[in-house]
């Protein structure tokens, strides 16, 4: 049985080369099964915590309703081609926060100390951040726009063509990658400014409420701001506005409206260099 | 007496006021959220101008009058009930019992002293920025102004007295996540934090008007809006004092009720 043991564990961890995607996807899997499981103990618990995730998000949507009981267009937009806005961000912004949402308590373990834990086990640090306390709860919020998109996808007056039915799940990718670089870089952040966890919110809350409306409302600075600063106008507005057939504010050319992806990776590849930076930068409080 | 609640009030505002940088980060984030909520305002106002009785300009100074009280009256969280209910539950509360001072008025003076700070440091300067942005409906007259700080006061302690009330279900109830995350959603609506309640449809508008979450945000930007004056803006106040006396009684009994029925784990 030793020699056994001794074969099941033949790698030491300075063998081992944590930092490969594999590596990471796998360190994230399985401390997210762990807190899944240790989640649906408390069956009850869940449940509540979940609808009230959903309750809370819903929110934004009700605001939408309550305007629309006065109105029949907002900006030019029905409330169906609202609900398609609200859909697509609501549903990337969901995802990612279910995936990556852990990111902004960094702040809190690089105050604790608890930290260097996590750095002294032979697996990628951010896969480990990623997955702290991952809240099954959040699920909430990705049902909620889910809800919403669903309804909307009739109703918004898009011409279901192969290359729009494409580009609904790229789409809802892209824009989930988007916000997930912004939640990486947002919790790097946190290496310098430990007590700034709620800076990062006014990006990803705030763009998803942002997001939620047609761009039309917002001053040209602001829109120019979220389409070549922090790109979250590839998250829905530039594809979902080609899918509806309607013209981009900006007046971008055509084919800016597919770039999302490539917009994504370079984000994820910023946070990625970003996030490297803070950990280097990074002094545990005990030394 | 007085004094002492009184000191214990100063304490809670420095408590706050220790944390810059999240102040600065807060303050940061309500005013990106004013900007989005102003803009879909403009939007809305736009196509009914006279929605619930406010031209765009007094919408737009109740956009921002929402966002400088958020972080005051703990709409989102960030109070003391959390604190409170990790106390009962740790059986910490009994120490808390026996300190020769009133559990509810501690707690009251270290919230207000919260409010206090917030106000200050995460209220004006979203309030500079939306003037800087938008033609706001702001007051010339230093009475409403006096008028808007006293409909706030009051709405502080009517925010306080319905958190603590959920802070004490925690006698009751092993996990208060789901009441604490009940009453801010409950409470989101009916301050009028989405929309001014008086733009609420038909009769659910008066019914959220009549109840206590409206002096959160409503009472209070009404009275600055000069939509209530003279008579009409102390009748408002009068409104919340009632609510804050009656939830705070409230309190009082639940109190009595659950502090009967105290059991010290280990003790």
């Amino acid at each position: 049985m030793a020699e056994a043991a001794a074969q099941a564990e033949p790698r030491t961890p300075a063998e081992r080369t944590p930092g490969t995607l594999a590596e990471s996807v796998r360190a994230y899997r399985l401390v997210v099964g762990m807190w899944m499981r240790s989640t649906t103990v408390y069956r009850a618990s869940f449940v509540m915590t979940a609808a009230g995730n959903f309750a809370a998000t819903a929110l934004d949507f009700v605001t939408i309703m309550l305007m629309f009981s006065h109105i029949h267009a907002l900006g030019g937009f029905t409330l169906s081609e609202v609900a398609f806005l609200y859909g697509t961000a609501s549903t990337s912004f969901g995802l990612a926060d279910l995936l990556m949402g852990s990111m902004d308590r960094l702040g809190e373990r690089v105050r604790d100390g608890t930290l260097d834990t996590l750095m002294l086990r032979p697996a990628p640090v951010l896969a480990q951040v990623a997955a702290d306390r991952f809240a099954l709860r959040r699920l909430g919020r990705l049902v909620q726009g889910l809800l919403v998109l669903g309804w909307s996808l009739p109703r918004a007056g898009v011409d279901w063509t192969p290359v729009n039915l494409a580009l609904l799940p790229l789409t809802l990718l892209v824009g989930a990658a988007i916000f997930g670089a912004v939640f990486v870089a947002g919790g790097a952040f946190q290496f310098w400014a430990g007590d700034a966890a709620q800076l990062q919110n006014s990006v990803t809350y705030g763009g998803a409420t942002l997001l939620q409306y047609p761009p039309a409302l917002f001053s040209r600075e602001l829109v120019r701001g979220v389409t070549f600063v922090v790109p979250l106008a590839f998250v829905n507005w530039l594809p979902a506005l080609h899918m509806m057939g309607r013209p981009d504010p900006l007046g971008l050319p055509g084919w800016v409206d597919f770039a999302g992806a490539p917009v994504a990776a370079a984000c994820c590849a910023l946070s990625w260099l970003v996030w490297r930076a803070g950990v280097r930068s990074y002094r545990s409080t005990g030394s | 007496m007085g004094g002492f609640y009184a000191a214990v009030a100063v304490r809670g505002f420095r408590r706050y006021a220790t944390y810059r940088v999240a102040t600065a980060a807060g303050v940061f984030t309500n005013t990106v959220f004013g900007l989005i909520i102003a803009y879909t305002y403009i939007a809305l106002w736009d196509q009914r101008p006279h929605l619930g009785g406010y031209t765009e300009a007094q919408a737009l100074t109740y956009v921002w009058v929402g966002q400088a009280l958020l972080a005051a009256m703990a709409q989102m969280g960030g109070g003391f009930e959390t604190e409170l209910m990790g106390r009962i539950n740790s059986g910490a509360i009994a120490v808390d019992l026996y300190r020769p001072a009133d559990l509810q008025a501690w707690w009251l003076a270290a919230d207000l002293g919260r409010a206090g700070f917030q106000l200050l440091g995460r209220g004006v300067l979203p309030m500079v920025a939306g003037g800087l942005v938008f033609d706001l409906a702001l007051p010339a007259s230093p009475l409403a102004w006096l008028l808007f700080a006293a409909a706030v006061c009051l709405g502080t302690v009517v925010s306080f007295a319905i958190r603590y009330l959920v802070g004490l279900s925690a006698f009751w109830l092993l996990d208060g996540t789901g009441v604490v995350q009940i009453s801010w959603i409950v409470g989101l609506f009916f301050s009028g934090m989405l929309l001014p309640l008086n733009a609420f449809p038909g009769a659910l508008g008066d019914v959220a008007q009549a109840l206590p979450w409206s002096a959160m945000l409503q009472v209070p930007a009404d009275v600055l809006l000069q939509r209530r004056q003279g008579a009409d803006a102390l009748l408002a106040l009068a409104f919340e004092a009632g609510w804050a006396a009656a939830l705070l009684a409230a309190g009082r009994l639940v109190q009595n009720l659950a502090t009967r029925r105290v059991v010290v784990h280990g003790g």
